[in-house]
Order: structure tokens, then sequence, then C-alpha cells
């Protein structure tokens, strides 16, 4: 299937001569959920800037609902929606006439119904006469949110939505996010929180100083940090692994007195038992034992100073 | 032509002139209305008429476009650099817009609210002094070119300035002075023959001039020629714009 959006060899060096992107390419499958992480100055923000035409490219193409965003700027961004990491929002304006103006600026004939189910979706609906600057931070966030839901985009970007929101409303978020997935906008959000991109998104992209590093699906990744390891405390340092647990992952620390054991967790029988036995067998004594399991936040991590 | 944006661009700017009507209308109307007291009752009855006209009604349409002036920079100024500040101005650039529907909306409203408070000056001074005009279409035509032309001035102002300072720079530092000097209360043939000369390097004099002439059929330069340099200034201004739009100068990195 053709991508709803393809990010091809796209550069970005801003006046002064910083390269905040570097030959990105990416592409975007239409209805999915695409996390976007990187540390902060990665490029994540002038990425989606360039995408929604805030921004201009220095070299490259990239296209949007099948439309080239510049030579064919009115149709892609007819397309996008796009909720900013800063709270730039009106002061004055009500809530409903803030909401609105944006349908119109989108070229969208005015539609009260549409606009009351976003603003009543967002729990706006009881605020939409109160002018923007008597809001708290959360809300002028979900205003910000019913601004770029109020053209009906098919794309729609989240830059840091969820950053200084509380637990409660990133759960509403999450399920909001789920919800306009379910009814086929594709949605592409960046975030810090990787617990975030964990629950929500179908893919992960990292990028790191201007540069994507790695592009998965979020299940294919989760299985490569589907492992988990067990540390055994040996009571006694131990040079070499018995013949008999030789057919188990087992690695020695540098010290000589930890024993990995690293499996999957998928798997029905871990050999765990069977390597807790084997040691009693071998006379081999331990003092305690402690499994841990990868996450996201390692590979990212992992990945990211690879990049230095 | 999105002109539902264009529409949307409009009212909202509009919106922002009902919300602060006291200082978009009311404040320009009462300022004038204090030069009419001063300048026209209490010392025009002392002066002599200019020209055959009466000095209070010589004075108004000077006053008028002294008013259009500051009215359509710091209204079209401040609504383009109020969202470049604030930040709000990514929502438009990231739009279906083009930049002429940016303009039609942006400049169109500051325009429409400088055009209101010029008539609404004619209307305050026809209680201080008598006048007739002699050639209203052309008042009007003037009335509609100079508010355009300064409104897409301003609107240039708004996008080069970085700071609150720099907004008022030009309009205080350049603008209100040539207009003071572009014969608002003076006929420029009172000057002396060097700064007469002088006088004519200022563009609002011609503005001024053609203005009057609408009014009472007398000018003190050619009115062809102040029609010629009030269709420059909007040319210029226009070209100024495209630049700016061309090239993304301040508005996107
Ligand atoms: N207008 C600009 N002019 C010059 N440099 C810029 C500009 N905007 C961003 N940069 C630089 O480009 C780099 C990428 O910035 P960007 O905002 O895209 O990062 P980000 O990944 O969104 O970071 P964060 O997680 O902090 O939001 C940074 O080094 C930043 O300083
Ligand atoms: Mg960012």
């Amino acid at each position: 299937m053709q991508p709803i959006i393809s990010v091809q060899n796209v550069s970005k060096i801003y006046k002064g001569g910083f390269q905040a992107l570097k030959h990105v390419d990416l592409e975007i499958k239409k209805g999915e959920i695409f996390a976007l992480l990187g540390p902060n100055g990665a490029g994540k923000t002038t990425l989606i800037s360039i995408i929604c035409g805030i921004v201009n490219l220095s070299e490259g193409t990239v296209n949007a609902a099948g439309f080239d965003i510049v030579k064919d700027y009115r149709a892609a961004r007819g397309a996008i929606g796009l909720v900013p990491q800063e709270l730039s929002t009106d002061a004055f304006e009500s809530v409903w006439n803030t909401v609105t103006f944006s349908r119109g600026l989108f070229g969208k004939p005015r539609n009260d119904a549409y606009i009351e189910k976003v603003l009543r979706d967002l729990s706006l609906w009881e605020k939409r006469h109160t002018s923007i600057r008597e809001l708290s931070g959360g809300m002028k966030r979900r205003v910000l949110i019913a601004k770029a839901l109020s053209h009906e985009p098919q794309i729609l970007f989240l830059d840091e939505p969820t950053a200084g929101v509380d637990v409660e409303l990133r759960r509403d978020m999450w399920a909001m996010v789920r919800e306009l997935r379910r009814k086929g906008v594709t949605i592409i959000l960046t975030t810090h929180y990787i617990e975030e991109a964990e629950e929500m998104a179908d893919r992960i992209g990292i990028i790191s100083k201007g540069e994507i590093i790695l592009v998965d699906d979020k299940s294919a990744l989760m299985e490569k940090l589907g492992q988990k390891q067990l540390a055994i405390q040996l009571q006694h340092p131990l040079t070499e692994i018995p013949a008999n647990l030789s057919q188990y992952a087992l690695t020695i620390s540098e010290d000589n007195v930890t024993l990995v054991y690293t499996f999957d967790t998928q798997n029905e029988e871990t050999g765990v038992a069977e390597i807790l036995r084997k040691l009693n067998e071998n006379g081999i004594e331990f003092k305690d034992l402690h499994s841990s399991q990868s996450s996201l936040e390692d590979i990212f991590v992992s990945l990211v100073h690879g990049n230095d | 032509m999105n002109f539902y944006a264009v529409k949307a661009i409009y009212k909202f700017e509009m919106a922002r002139t009902w919300r602060t009507l006291m200082q978009s209308i009311a404040s320009p109307v009462l300022s004038t209305s204090l030069y009419f007291i001063v300048f026209g009752t209490a010392i025009g009855s002392r002066m002599q008429s200019i020209n055959g006209v009466d000095y209070g009604a010589f004075i108004i349409p000077g006053l008028v476009m002294l008013t259009l002036l500051t009215q359509s920079l710091s209204n079209a100024s401040f609504g383009i650099y109020f969202p470049r500040f604030s930040g709000t101005i990514f929502e438009v650039l990231s739009a279906p817009v083009s930049y002429v529907e940016i303009l039609l909306g942006y400049v169109g409203a500051a325009a429409s609210k400088s055009v209101m408070v010029g008539m609404l000056i004619l209307v305050t001074a026809r209680c201080f002094v008598d006048y007739e005009i002699q050639h209203p279409v052309w008042m009007f035509a003037f009335l509609v070119f100079t508010s355009v032309t300064f409104s897409l001035f301003g609107f240039i102002i708004g996008i080069w300035a970085d700071s609150f300072e720099k907004l008022q720079l030009i309009p205080m530092m350049v603008i209100t002075p040539l207009a003071f000097l572009g014969g608002s209360f003076y006929s420029i043939d009172m000057l002396p023959p060097f700064w007469q000369t002088v006088t004519l390097f200022n563009p609002v004099v011609y503005l001024i001039s053609g203005f009057r002439w609408s009014f009472f059929g007398v000018a003190d330069v050619n009115v062809a020629l102040s029609l010629g340099m009030t269709v420059l200034f909007l040319v210029l201004c226009i070209v100024g714009v495209a630049w700016i739009f061309k090239t993304g100068y301040r508005l996107k990195d």
C-alpha cells in the first residue's frame, strides 16, 4: 500500500548553518500510530514542521496524502492537523471562536454539530465561551487538539502531546488517539515517555542528531526486547561453565561471581528450573537471584549513545 | 481560492476590533475631535481662509489622512506581529492558504477598520464645522487606496519587527512627522520656496493634497500626480509584500 506520508532524502540547514536534519527517509503507513522518539534537539519538531509547511526544507521531497507538500501544498496541508509542542494559543478569543477559526482557515464550511462533538469529546464543551487565557495548561493543550481536529484531518501530528499533562488526562488522550485511529486517522506522535510509545504505537522510529537511526514495528522491537536475563549470584567464583550446562545461554561475569542466563519469555520452557537443579547437582552454591527485562528505554539509550 | 480562510482571518481580525472598541475606534475619534476643537474652532476662527476654504474645514482632509495613516499602520502591523510574537502564526503557515488569501484577510481587515474610522471622523467633523465634499467618489477612492496602501505597509512593518519597540518605531519616527509636515494643517505654498521643494519629497503631501482636492476642488499639487503617487506607493508595497512571501522572510525558517 502506498504510504500516506513519504519523506525522501530531507535535509534541513537552519540559517546560521546548523544542520538539524540529515538525509532523512521515512514512510508512514495509512492508519497507523507512529511514535517518533529521540532526545532533545534530535530534530523531531523540525521534521514535523517541514511536513506541515511551517519550515522550509533545504533538500529532498515530502509527500502527504499523495500530494507534494510544496507543489500541491493546498491538498497536502488540508489533510493534516498539527498539535504543536509549544502551547501557542490566542489569549482573548473564546474556545468556540478559536476552534471555528481553525476550521475556516483550513477551508471547511461551518459545521457547528461537528465542532460541538469535538469539544464534547475533549471535555471542553462547558468552557466553550471562556476566553483561552483563563484556561489551565492542560485545557489549553486540549484546545490545541480541538483546533487540529476542527477540519477533520486524515493525518494528525501530536508533538509531545502529553508533556506536562496529568496521568488522568494522559489516559484520556491515549483513548482519544486510539478512537481516532479506529476512524482511520493516521497519527504521528513524538514523546519522551517510552512507556507511551510502548503503549500506543504500531511502529516506532528513533531519531538522533538529525538522523533516523531505526524504524521498526513495535511488536518486532518488543520481541527483540522480550528477552529476560537471570543473574545468579554465586557463593564462590566460577571460571568455567560446567559441561552439563553448556546447552544453555549462560555467561560468566568478569569478576566470575555472577552467572547470567538470557532467555526468551515467550517460550513455554524457560529452562530456569532446570539450570538451578543442575547447579545444585554440580555443587555450585548461589546466594541470590535477580531477573530483569530490557525495555524500549534500554535500546533507546543504547542506540542513541551508539550514535554519539 | 480558499474563501473560508479569507473570511476566517477577516472575521477574527474584526473581532479584535470590536473587543477593543475603545482603543481601536473611540480613541482616534476622540483625538481628532480635540484637534478640531483646538485648531478648527479655537485657533481657526482667527485664521484667514486658505485658497478660499475656511481653516476649520481646510484641516479636515489632513486630519482624516493623519488618522488613516497611523491607524492603518498600527492595525495591520499589530495584526500580523502579534501572532508571530505569540507563536499562533504556525497555524496560518500550516493551513492550505495562499499568500494572497493571507493578505486579503489581514490587510483587508486592517483597511476596513481604517476606512470605518475615517468615515467616523468625517461624521464627527460635521459636528464642529460645515463642509461639503465636491467629489465624493474620488474622496472615497482616496480613502480606500490610502487605507489599503498603508495597511500593506503596516503588514511589512509587522513582519520586519522583532520587538514591540520596532513595531512602534516607523509609525512614530517616520510617518507621524511626515504626516504633520505633509500639509495636514497648512497649504504647502504657505512655506518659503526652499521648503516647498523639500516638501515635494514627502510622499504624504501627495496623499493629503489629492484627498483635499476631492473635498474642495483645490490642491497643492496636480491631482493626477497625487493619484499617480498614491498608486505608486500601493505598487511599491505590493512588491515588498510579494518579496516577503517569496523568500519567507521572517515568516519561515
Ligand atoms: N529556528 C531555528 N533556528 C536555528 N536552529 C534551530 C531552529 N529550530 C530548531 N533549531 C535547532 O535544530 C535542532 C533540532 O530542533 P528540534 O526542535 O527539531 O528538536 P526536537 O527533536 O523537537 O527536540 P525536543 O525534544 O527538545 O522538542 C536543535 O539543535 C535546535 O537548536
Ligand atoms: Mg520538539
